[in-house]
């Protein structure tokens, strides 16, 4: 028994057959190819899969493909769609802010989403907001960093893309 | 030869594909046919199999193929480091199976295997492979497995002891202790870990019918050590009919050193069904019960002295939990890279250890970040700080007291590496560690320690301080150390690196290690780019594939920096020596009159006659014109040898308070100062340090892994397994020394460990430090609110 499903993913309608009990981390990896996604535990506790939906930051092995339907998801493959980067992307690699990576699109999903909602954050709340997100390789010193450095960046509406193989 | 580039925190190569999303895990990879693995795993800890049946998961949907242990032509897996290495140690050996085939060890040992159309497919056959279990009691306990009375897991380990294994001068130190004024006897835990890597593992495995040659994509830490395992010591497959691949690896920290059962079987399965591929990505709950587990010692200490504060012997009992069985290299973990360094960075003349590695009901325990040197930094710093109480010393003060004067290199440490193949003896080769603990002492302020403890008191809360002044060894390994002891792989361990200046000027240079995070094709780019004038956008780095990249031993142990990147200077140092002589040639002119200056190759005392690296390349690679005896083309291999370790050092302060109420740690400072040598890129160097720092925090505070009696993996998720979060650590303060290493042309030390070895002791020392007015003179970690309530409850506050 399989649901049709149509989501906005980065952007572009996108209709996908799938079993109910399907993740919306497994379609957007398995059926859409977006890998950038990723998994890294299987009890909401990691954040790796934290993708966007409606504007808001999901973990996105806690929803299943057939609760977004008809809703808007946004991944880290959409974070800047022109090609560029991203202020949070820019400042993650600026500072230095990942080491393995694998973390890291979860990472820049959750700061997203706290800078939509706080533009001038201090560090306890930076901390405080990827709190569900793990990272094993950082000791965090450096995420905290580059969220600071991308807020400032935003709040100076000095958010030029800078190619990303620059 | 160096420019700018090296030794600047330039910006990682690697970080665009990571920050969009592109990187490539191995779970990423899509092939077409693939086919996925499902792994029944057991869950008794401890139990006799009297039969499988697996007919009904043969017959449900979408399997291809169910294996189990008799399926397997190819048990068990291999054990590569016997305590001792060869030098006559009895070691009571069991290795780990690619399935089980008549009992299970522990709860998570792989008993079946499915393969089907789909992931899900896969897992839900699994649940329907019937097994007649005759289960049996467990242990679980490190040292009471030793005791009378415990069950026994295995026929050939009497008492569960896979060894025992000593190093020093025993008549000498049980001399010392007797002698002495003042000994500090403790019993002390170094709980076992989870180490979690974000991205847990994986592999893939494809089989070509027509050339009957196998491909395996693996998150390793080490491709081309698992072609040569699963080849020579698994399957029996010539070794170069196999390829082993490493994506992007998304974290390791020693789990992915070694041969897993699931390699062998996604290769075995491939070649069931025909050749098509067989992906098999372990989920958090099986990597917590069948990846390799970390620590997890009971030791006992004797520390004995002048009340002066002099250190005159160190005696030390541990019992080492290896698991159910023994994976890759884990006898060696808690023998050579543990006591050896025992006597960290003092000078105790009789420094005597013994080791029992223990079997018990639990997952296998192998090397995790620092590997042996973690639990042997938190010995000897507990020790220290205890000596220095017992005797009523600052513990500063003791520390500089007994230091390794920095003209006593190269130092004899009394249980150290010992003597190499050719009679060399393995010393510590270089350090100078009081100005590492003056600067930290004056960054955190220690002279008003007194005060801020005041202070907190205003609020509630018991400040504590805690120190460690650590060495550890990095670098590994000389192989004739290795050749002399069998130790390590059993092998040699050197690095390799080829480089070549293509047609167009572009360099790709290929190398047999394998990075992890860690950064690799930033630091060796900046590294060629400094050796050979060029930009580092001309340069690109390639590694992880056994197919078209030389040999390796791969990254762990902090060798990269030092082995790794000697040979990758040696590799530039051949192509300049090469392209020199070219340019005499192109110039005629006699090769020592060329001076090389960048990439600029130019007549002395005429520099208008010149060529640049890209001139000579694009001549030499083409090969028209080539000088008697010179071959065409740019391309050179380097192997390294490395004639020592490396020794970094340093001193780590935890400032912790812990709630008058709650019992409640919180970590409020950590001032770090780090003797790395000299650094090819701090910004990556402070990296390494934040992340290990945070590791070694995690275990004093927080990570434990928790079986039950019955064998049951309580701590068995990221549910119960605390892990180090964001609002949970302070920002970092950070500082050097820097002693350059001698034994690379580069002088750098390697990092990837030094922060994990240092901090859980600061951290644990500060805790303790913090409960003094409660009379605590020692707790076991990890520091959770409810135990250290419990010790404050147990006596009234003194002051």
């Amino acid at each position: 028994m399989t649901e049709q499903v149509r989501l906005t993913v980065n952007g572009v309608p996108r209709d996908v057959e799938v079993e109910p009990r399907r993740l919306l981390v497994q379609t957007l990896r398995e059926d859409l190819g977006l890998t950038g996604t990723h998994v890294g535990c299987d009890t909401s506790q990691c954040g790796a899969c934290t993708v966007h939906l409606d504007g808001r930051a999901v973990k996105s092995c806690t929803v299943l493909a057939i609760q977004a339907d008809g809703h808007v998801v946004t991944t880290i493959e959409g974070m800047a769609p022109d090609g560029g980067l991203h202020a949070i992307q820019a400042a993650f690699w600026a500072k230095h802010g990942l080491q393995c990576g694998f973390c890291t699109p979860g990472m820049i999903m959750s700061a997203a989403d706290l800078l939509e909602s706080n533009p001038d954050p201090t560090d306890d709340e930076i901390r405080h907001a990827i709190e569900g997100n793990i990272c094993r390789c950082t000791g965090y010193h450096n995420i905290v960093a580059a969220i600071r450095e991308a807020a400032s960046t935003l709040r100076a509406g000095t958010d030029v893309p800078a190619a990303a193989n620059a | 030869m160096t420019t700018d580039v090296l030794g600047s925190p330039v910006k990682r190569v690697e970080d665009p594909r990571f920050i969009t999303g592109k990187g490539r895990y191995l779970d990423d990879i899509q092939m077409t046919g693939m086919t996925y693995m499902a792994i029944l795993r057991s869950p008794y800890a401890n139990a006799n199999i009297r039969s499988i049946d697996t007919s009904a998961a043969k017959a449900m949907p979408g399997v291809i193929l169910v294996l189990t242990g008799a399926d397997v032509p190819y048990n068990p897996l291999p054990m590569a480091w016997p305590a001792g290495g060869s030098s006559g140690v009895q070691n009571n050996i069991n290795m780990p199976r690619a399935l089980a085939t008549d009992d299970v060890k522990w709860t998570g040992e792989g008993v079946a295997a499915v393969i089907a159309e789909t992931p899900e497919q896969a897992a839900d056959a699994v649940e329907v492979v019937h097994v007649d279990w005759e289960p049996l009691p467990a242990v679980v306990d490190t040292e009471g497995a030793t005791q009378p009375g415990a069950p026994q897991l295995h026929e050939n380990a009497p008492n569960n002891v896979v060894f025992v294994w000593t190093v020093g001068d025993k008549a000498g130190t049980d001399a010392a202790v007797d002698a002495a004024e003042v000994v500090v006897r403790q019993r002390i835990v170094n709980q076992r870990l989870i180490p979690n890597p974000m991205e847990v593992r994986g592999d893939i495995g494809l089989y070509n019918p027509g050339t009957d040659e196998y491909t395996v994509w693996m998150s390793s830490q080490t491709p081309h050590i698992q072609r040569l395992l699963l080849t020579a010591f698994v399957t029996g497959i010539p070794e170069h009919k196999v390829r082993c691949i490493s994506p992007d690896v998304g974290g390791a920290f020693g789990t992915k050193i070694f041969c897993y059962a699931d390699m062998a079987l996604v290769m075995l399965a491939s070649k069931l069904i025909g050749g098509r591929p067989v992906k098999w990505v372990e989920t958090r709950r099986e990597n917590y019960q069948s990846t390799t587990h970390g620590r997890d010692h009971v030791t006992y200490l004797e520390i004995a002295g002048k009340r002066d504060g002099e250190v005159t012997g160190l005696r030390v009992k541990t019992y080492a939990n290896l698991g159910g069985r023994l994976s890759t290299i884990g006898p060696g973990v808690p023998t050579t890279l543990y006591a050896r360094v025992l006597a960290g960075c003092y000078k105790i003349p009789n420094v005597y250890c013994e080791v029992t590695g223990v079997y018990t009901n639990t997952t296998f325990v192998d090397a995790y970040r620092g590997a042996g040197r973690p639990e042997a930094t938190y010995v000897i710093e507990r020790a220290m700080d205890l000596f220095a109480a017992e005797i009523g010393m600052d513990r500063a003060a003791v520390r500089r007291k007994n230091f390794i004067a920095p003209d006593a290199f190269p130092y004899d440490n009394p249980s150290g590496l010992g003597t190499a193949v050719n009679g060399e003896k393995i010393y510590i080769d270089s350090g100078n560690y009081e100005p590492a603990l003056n600067k930290a002492l004056m960054t955190v302020g220690y002279d008003d320690l007194d005060k801020a403890k005041a202070e907190a008191r205003t609020r509630g809360k018991h400040l504590g301080l805690g120190l460690s002044t650590y060495i550890e060894v990095c670098g590994v390994a000389p192989s004739k150390w290795i050749g002399a002891v069998g130790e390590g792989w059993g092998a040699a361990m050197w690095e390799s690196a080829n480089l070549k200046v293509h047609l167009t000027g572009k360099v790709i240079l290929t190398m047999g290690t394998q990075p992890q995070g860690q950064g690799h094709e930033t630091t060796y780019s900046q590294i060629i780019a400094s050796e050979l004038g060029l930009a580092m956008d001309d340069i690109i780095v390639q590694h992880s594939d056994t197919l078209g990249t030389p040999f390796g031993y791969g990254s762990y142990g902090s060798r990269t920096s030092s082995v790794g990147s000697t040979a990758a200077i040696k590799a530039a140092g051949k192509v300049r020596e090469k392209a020199r002589r070219y340019a005499a040639h192109m110039l005629e002119a006699s090769v020592d009159d060329i001076e090389v200056v960048g990439a600029e190759y130019r007549v002395k005392g005429s520099p208008e006659k010149k060529k640049t690296l890209q001139e000579i390349a694009f001549a030499l690679d083409l090969g028209f014109s080539l000088p008697e005896g010179m071959e065409p083309y740019l391309d050179e291999t380097a192997y390294h040898d490395t004639p020592n370790c490396t020794w970094p050092f340093g001193t780590h302060i935890a400032v912790v308070e812990v709630d008058e109420d709650t019992g409640k740690v919180d970590l409020v400072r950590y001032v770090a100062v780090d003797d790395v040598g000299n650094k090819i890129n701090p910004m990556i160097v402070d990296g390494q340090l934040h992340g290990g720092i945070a590791q070694g925090v995690g275990q004093a505070l927080w990570e434990e892994a928790i079986y039950g009696d019955d064998g049951q993996l309580l701590s068995g998720s990221m549910l119960d397994y605390a892990l180090p979060r964001a609002s949970w650590m302070p920002n970092l303060e950070l500082d050097e020394t820097v002693t350059p290493s001698p034994v690379n042309p580069i002088g750098v030390k390697g990092v990837g460990e030094a922060g994990t070895i240092a901090s859980t002791a600061a951290v644990a020392n500060a805790v303790i430090d913090a409960l003094k007015p409660f009379g605590v003179r020692h707790l076991d970690m990890p520091f959770t609110a409810p135990k250290v309530w419990r010790a404050m409850q147990s006596q009234e506050v003194r002051s």
